[in-house]
């Protein structure tokens, strides 16, 4: 009988949210380890560090699996909450000439629909610049190595994978007809494309191009890398308010409110406070400190 | 003995005909109210005011006038029972108002609460969850078990009672931003979850209960935890989280 009812009932819906919330909550931690090595900053170990953390995390079945299970998570939380908040509204046809909800409960917990939606916003921006060029294009450049070439010129090599270890290949051979990228592996001669080398896509040079970016956006407001970090800077700051409430809030739908509860707020804060400064902590450094 | 003194106050009261029409604030002067009178006096005294001018007295729930019936609602200057916490409209005094004060007053707003006339709304939603599954089903032929016969720890009595000092008057889904009722339901759910003589039809119970909830309009739940700051009887979230467990419980396992 009302078993039929567990997807759609009011309480059905809280753990959907609080399920796919604390697994996102989960995703961010590791995203955000992930991303802390572009601290180390603008040079070529460095980047072929992340560069190579990179093309681990596009091409391994476990991350894959997990990353299928993200953008579930991301669709569901969202579809649900705007379902929610378009239920929620009608339960109260008629507004209050004077309401002081400021007196009961917090900004945060009052704006999550608001809140999420500017993460969301943020987060389909974010795949749009990275994940999709990153994915499903050949638009960032395999990741290269300038050598001297001893008469006092510098040659280019692109790094290539060999068993585990970096090899060298002299970038001048990718002249698009006999040597031609496709992803981020080089192929021979256009028709056949025998591969024989594995470079590394510079997603390490393309984050930092981006956030360091003087061009114009739009061809209209300068000094954009400038924009990009201040927008990703305040994305995250919705998304810490989005957490502050979302957190502890979780517990609570999923039947969680004990002897624990305490601490899970205060982790769930102190989450929310850190994980998207960590976050924010990237950009600023790379417009502001790298080199 | 507090000195006697008199306020004079503005009202911005909903006056509204019936279920049928529109309704829209109305603004009263009422002068030399009180403060020793209770909130519901002071509303006595506007309405002998309005049929002295031969005006439609305002229309207001109200029973036992000493915070234990659930009848009287009112929300107050944008709050639940108005800005003490731990009471109900008819425990306000006017000793909480200024001099000079205008006060908003205007009935629970929820779509599951239609206004009948006023500050007066339909709570028979309420009514309704309640005969879906709060209760308990007793022998009545003659050979009732005295309740007391059934040993139950102390805690779960405590958690029990406490639950059950919820006396449903709305005030939760009044101040939810989202309309839920989900501190009452829970509150309904857990006094009998937690005891003996619940256990038997405990599934049935939260499943049926939460349906009705459902169908009557309500909204769903966020955590804002406003309910439990203005429940006039410290109604704890925790039933919340109880009600939420039971409903799981009943429906996977």
């Amino acid at each position: 009988m009302a078993k039929s009812a567990f997807l759609k009932s009011s309480i059905a819906k809280k753990y959907w949210m609080a399920l796919t919330g604390l697994f996102l909550c989960l995703f961010l931690v590791g995203h955000l380890l992930g991303n802390l090595q572009l601290l180390m900053g603008n040079n070529t170990e460095a980047a072929l560090q992340f560069n190579k953390y990179a093309l681990f995390m596009t091409t391994n079945p476990a991350v894959k699996l997990l990353s299928y299970l993200t953008y579930i998570s991301i669709i569901f939380h969202a579809v649900d909450g705007i379902y929610l908040a378009i239920q929620n509204k009608k339960a109260r046809p008629v507004a209050y000439a004077m309401s002081n909800p400021s007196k009961n409960s917090s900004f945060s917990s009052r704006n999550m629909a608001v809140l999420g939606t500017v993460v969301l916003i943020f987060i389909a921006t974010h795949m749009v610049n990275f994940w999709y060029k990153m994915k499903f294009t050949d638009q960032i450049p395999l990741q290269t190595i300038s050598v001297d070439n001893g008469m006092g010129g510098k040659q280019e090599f692109i790094i290539t994978a060999d068993y585990g270890q970096s090899k060298f290949m002299p970038k001048e051979q990718l002249d698009g007809k006999n040597l031609v990228q496709v992803g981020n592996k080089i192929y021979i001669t256009k028709p056949i494309k025998v591969e024989f080398a594995e470079g590394y896509k510079d997603l390490h040079k393309v984050t930092y191009e981006f956030f360091k970016s003087k061009a114009k956006l739009f061809n209209v407001i300068p000094n954009e890398g400038l924009v990009f970090t201040l927008f990703y800077v305040l994305s995250m700051a919705f998304l810490g308010f989005h957490l502050w409430h979302g957190f502890q809030s979780a517990f609570q739908s999923l039947g969680i409110n004990g002897k624990f509860t305490p601490a899970i707020k205060v982790f769930g804060k102190a989450f929310s406070v850190i994980v998207p400064i960590l976050f924010a902590i990237i950009p600023i450094y790379i417009h502001f400190i790298s080199k | 003995m507090s000195a006697k003194k008199n306020i004079n106050i503005n009202l911005k009261i909903w006056r509204q005909k019936n279920a049928s029409t529109k309704g829209k604030m109305e603004t009263y002067k009422l002068d030399n109210v009180s403060t020793d009178s209770s909130f519901l006096e002071m509303l006595d005294q506007l309405n002998e005011q309005l049929i002295n001018n031969q005006q439609e007295p305002v229309a207001f729930d109200h029973d036992c006038r000493e915070g234990i019936c659930g009848m009287c609602s009112l929300y107050i200057n944008g709050r639940a029972h108005g800005p003490d916490t731990g009471t109900t409209t008819c425990q306000l005094h006017m000793r909480k108002f200024k001099d000079g004060e205008t006060i908003f007053i205007e009935p629970w707003r929820s779509k599951a609460f239609p206004v009948v006339k006023d500050l007066m709304v339909d709570r028979s939603a309420f009514d309704r969850i309640q005969q879906a599954g709060g209760f308990v089903s007793v022998n009545t032929s003659g050979r009732t078990i005295d309740a007391n016969a059934t040993p139950i720890r102390k805690e779960d009595a405590d958690k029990a009672f406490m639950a059950a000092a919820c006396i449903g008057c709305g005030a939760c889904v009044a101040t939810c931003k989202n309309g839920s009722a989900m501190l009452f339901v829970g509150a309904k759910v857990s006094q009998y979850a937690l005891l003996p003589q619940g256990k038997v039809e405990a599934t049935e119970r939260v499943l049926n209960m939460v349906r009705q909830m459902d169908e009557e309009g309500f909204g769903n739940c966020t955590n804002t935890g406003a309910c439990e700051v203005e429940c006039p009887k410290g109604i704890s979230l925790e039933n919340i989280a109880r009600m939420n467990r039971e409903y799981l419980k009943a429906s996977v396992l």
